[in-house]
């Protein structure tokens, strides 16, 4: 039942509104294997392609060039009603004219499927979503979260060979959505089904993924588990996008030591760039620890931000740009804004980007 | 070279789509054959005088004072009738709209009326009213001399048809500005007339402008008031060109009249179209705010909803006449109650009445569902000529009847296609010329559907044809309900082109009732129009039904 996909080199090229200039290329030539049971996440901010990938997927934009395989098949010229590919809209697009248990069944009928078997399937799924009981509702009794799993349930009811998402659950408040992700990530194990998921909220990206497509300008970024695209960014802009990260100038000295304002600091990952070499170190804000009396580089409290679970502090380091140094709540309100500290950088911590 | 790249991609993908590659061919090749092959037929005419190119016909605009008059005469009417209509459309929509003002319910159903009753009723309750032997003018005034024939009789009776059609136009223009835009200028020390003049008025303008330039269509392209009031010494074009050809057997002057008739119609549609239709303020936020407009002044309003009062009342007291013309003797002179009148109309005439049934029969499902069509192909699909199509398909609405009929008669008399005298050519006819409000209402309500609704139902795998009929046609209901509606009434009360049109074996009542107002049995001509305007109501009742059970979401399954 479920599928791997192989999407190859695709392209697709939207006409320029102004005639005169090229074509805009919405996604420019990404190629991406799924397997069997894996959910893929497509993130990146908006523009930059995933939604249109995902409905060539769907079968709803026609590819300007590449290829989309599920399994063994071309789906290319596969019109969107037998790709047997289903999607969680964005908007739901629940049919406003039909009962819950109608929108469920919808796609059943047109199975032809025996009454009693359709029943069966319709109320199943009804429940495992939390819906039993709503069958006979109208969607317009519905609450937001409750249309959710409407649309979620339509989708999964037809067995499919792959699930789609398009950002299901950005019309939601954050509590629900945290919420109806795990719902969301549980079922999806408990089926099995190939899932490729779309959003531009990489909280949500880390905890329901296998793996996560970051793309920019209709390409892809880097391609990785949650763990790898947080702890070796492939650059910048993906180190921006996932997480908060301060980014340092700094000059290869050796394989295993880099300087950042004069001072030299060891790498945990050997470095292939010659001595000399400008790069960019980068550096996750809560595994900086400060202290009072010892560490690597001196500084002094710029800012102090208390956060409940943790201390945020923005510390000035002659010669740098601030650093941003995020301590848990067990070693909070040591420092106050004016305090000289002394920040401590873990070799592991460190990750040098050539750029 | 991309235009020709693009296209083949579009084809490409819609051949994946037979049915829907085939719907689209057969409605390109039927406007082709129905709205603009008759159009071309009479360009053609008007340029051909026995077999030979010529702009002689044309001359004769110059040479001959009847068509001069024709032409100036049709225009300033239809000028005339643009403002006077405006004007009263606005004030009813302002006051049903934005004031809170009692029995604004039964004034809007009354100020609608006219729209559904055939062509001739205001005309004959004019002849009732102020006729040779019209109660005000005879009985009441005593006058002698007086002539309702001409220039105000034309006018007062279309400002009377056609002023329901601006007020229906500005209704949905003034309430979807939003009050709290007059409350922002009040808030910053504007007076009402101010907030008015200054916020109100500028921002319904686009939409003033269009009602006036749909007034002056329907004013320019009207056969039946100008027919009947206009009288020999004022001459006007849609009634001219139908003389010419029906009287003199003047192809050529009727085509080339046909063709000074088309001009300031599809103008007044161009600018109406593609000038103000990208100017209009009017956003639909999905937040009807209904609070009442609080920039008049108690003496203002109730001066504003007198005048309301004031034009509902006049459309009683025309309709009130009809009825009891219906069932007087002989008006004028011997006010006995009879039912002659509608004995005549069931036994002598009553094949009209069963003709004009079937035809409208015919036509409303037709023309309904192809309107749906139609609006779901210009907005969800992409295909070559998909702006020509959609220009092809609603150019009807801005031609006038007189210059479709005389297209008919021309296009479908000869090879290849003969259909003069069939039931075919009225219901076709019906159908093109009437389908242009379903199309844009079904436009308009799709326009605000989210697409992924049909996309869903795509993806659980129903074809094009299926998301259409089950998710679709279900969700546009409304515009569908406008659509049937539009087709059932126009179909019953048709009068320029069919006149063309009807034979000995299916003749209309709309022309009977023409045939009884020529040779003065106007209570028989009442009697035809109640008739009408009784199946009319009834028919508005049952597609209502109808539609409702469409859309009513369907609980098949007891769980």
């Amino acid at each position: 039942m479920t599928e791997s996909v192989r999407i190859q080199n695709l392209v697709k090229a939207f006409d320029n509104p102004d005639k005169t200039a090229k074509p805009v290329l919405a996604v420019d030539t990404v190629s991406l294997d799924i397997k069997p049971g894996e959910l893929v996440t497509l993130l990146g901010p908006s523009g930059c392609g995933k939604t249109t990938l995902l409905r060539m997927v769907a079968g709803f934009e026609e590819p300007t060039a590449g290829e989309i395989y599920f399994g063994d098949r071309h789906m290319n010229n596969v019109p969107p009603n037998r790709r047997d590919a289903t999607m969680v809209f964005q908007s739901y697009a629940i049919f406003p004219h039909l009962s819950i248990f109608e929108n469920v069944a919808f796609g059943l009928r047109l199975k032809s499927l025996k009454t009693a078997a359709l029943e069966k399937r319709v109320t199943d799924v009804l429940d495992m979503v939390g819906l039993s009981g709503m069958a006979n509702r109208s969607p317009n009794q519905l609450s937001g979260g409750q249309q959710q799993r409407v649309a979620l349930a339509r989708a999964i009811v037809m067995e499919p060979r792959l699930l789609l998402f398009d950002e299901p659950l950005s019309n939601l408040d954050a509590k629900l959505r945290d919420q109806m992700r795990v719902e969301i990530r549980e079922l999806q194990q408990r089926l099995g089904i190939t899932s490729l998921y779309v959003t531009h909220d990489q909280i949500e990206a880390m905890s329901i993924s296998d793996r996560i497509v970051i793309m920019r300008g209709g390409k892809v970024e880097q391609v990785g588990t949650p763990r790898e695209i947080y702890a070796q960014p492939a650059n910048r802009f993906v180190a921006e996008f996932i997480g908060r990260a301060n980014f340092m100038s700094a000059k290869v000295v050796d394989q295993n030591t880099v300087s950042v304002a004069g001072t030299q600091l060891a790498v945990a990952t050997p470095l292939e760039a010659a001595p000399g070499t400008d790069v960019t170190l980068l550096i996750r804000p809560e595994f900086i620890t400060l202290s009072a009396s010892e560490g690597m580089l001196a500084g002094s409290v710029k800012r102090v931000m208390f956060l409940g679970n943790l201390t945020e502090y923005l510390v000035e380091v002659p010669g740098t740009e601030p650093w941003l140094i995020e301590l848990s709540g067990a070693d909070s309100g040591i420092f106050a804004v004016g305090e000289t500290v002394n920040l401590s950088l873990p070799a592991a911590a460190l990750h040098v980007l050539m750029e | 070279m991309a235009l020709f790249t693009k296209s083949a991609r579009q084809i490409k993908v819609l051949a994946r789509d037979p049915v829907l590659l085939a719907l689209i061919v057969v409605i390109f090749a039927s406007v082709a054959i129905f709205v603009v092959y008759p159009l071309v037929k009479v360009l053609i005419a008007s340029l051909q005088v026995r077999g030979t190119w010529t702009l002689e016909t044309f001359s004769q605009l110059g040479q001959r004072r009847l068509y001069r008059n024709a032409i100036v005469n049709s225009l300033s009417v239809g000028a005339l009738v643009g403002l006077l209509g405006v004007v009263i459309g606005y004030i009813a929509a302002f006051v049903l709209t934005r004031l809170d003002v009692p029995g604004r319910r039964i004034l809007h159903y009354l100020t609608l009326l006219p729209i559904i009753s055939p062509p001739f009723v205001s005309a004959v309750s004019i002849l009732f009213l102020f006729g040779f032997n019209g109660v005000i003018t005879k009985q009441v005034l005593g006058l002698q001399d007086f002539s309702i024939y001409g220039f105000h009789g034309v006018v007062l009776s279309q400002v009377l048809t056609f002023a329901p059609i601006a007020y229906l136009s500005l209704r949905g223009v003034l309430s979807s500005i939003n009050p709290v835009l007059e409350d922002a200028a009040l808030n910053v020390g504007a007076s009402g007339w101010q907030a008015f003049w200054k916020v109100t008025f500028p921002l319904s303008l686009p939409g003033v402008a269009s009602a006036f330039l749909i007034v002056f269509i329907e004013s320019m392209s009207d056969f039946g008031n100008p027919l009947v009031l206009a009288g020999a010494a004022f001459p006007m074009l849609a009634p001219q060109a139908y003389l010419e050809i029906t009287g003199s057997f003047n192809l050529s002057r009727g085509a080339m009249l046909a063709v000074v008739l088309l001009i300031p119609s599809l103008t007044a549609f161009a600018i109406q179209r593609y000038y103000l239709g990208k100017r209009q303020y009017v956003t639909v936020t999905g937040k009807p705010s209904a609070s009442a407009s609080r920039i008049v002044s108690p003496g203002v309003k109730w001066s504003l909803y007198a005048l309301v009062v004031l034009f509902a009342a006049v459309v009683t007291l025309f309709y009130g006449v009809i009825v009891i013309g219906a069932f007087t003797r002989v008006w004028g002179f011997d006010y006995a109650p009879t039912l002659a009148h509608f004995a005549y109309v069931f036994d002598v005439g009553f094949d009209a009445v069963t003709d004009t049934l079937i035809i409208a029969l015919i036509t409303t499902p037709l023309s309904g569902v192809l309107g749906m069509v139609v609006a779901f192909l210009i907005v969800r699909q992409r295909f070559p000529g998909h702006d020509l199509l959609e220009f092809g398909a609603i150019l009807s609405f801005a031609v006038p009847g007189t210059v479709v009929g005389i297209g008919y008669i021309l296009a479908f008399n000869s090879p290849p296609f003969v259909l003069t005298g069939t039931l075919t050519i009225l219901v076709l006819c019906f159908v093109f010329r009437y389908v242009p409000v379903g199309i844009q209402s079904g436009v308009a309500v799709l326009r605000q559907i989210d697409p992924s609704i049909e996309e869903a139902a795509r993806n659980l795998g129903a074809g094009s044809v299926t998301t259409f009929r089950k998710v679709t046609l279900p969700l546009i209901a409304p515009a569908f309900f406008t659509g049937l509606v539009y087709a059932f009434v126009r179909a019953m009360t048709a009068i320029s082109a069919a006149i063309f049109l009807v034979s000995a074996n299916w003749n209309l009542m709309t022309v009977q009732i023409l045939n009884q107002v020529g040779s003065g049995r106007l209570g028989v001509a009442a009697a035809y129009s109640l008739v009408v305007i009784g199946i009319v109501l009834v028919a508005i009742v049952i597609i209502q039904t109808g539609v409702a059970r469409m859309t009513r979401h369907s609980v098949s399954v007891k769980v």
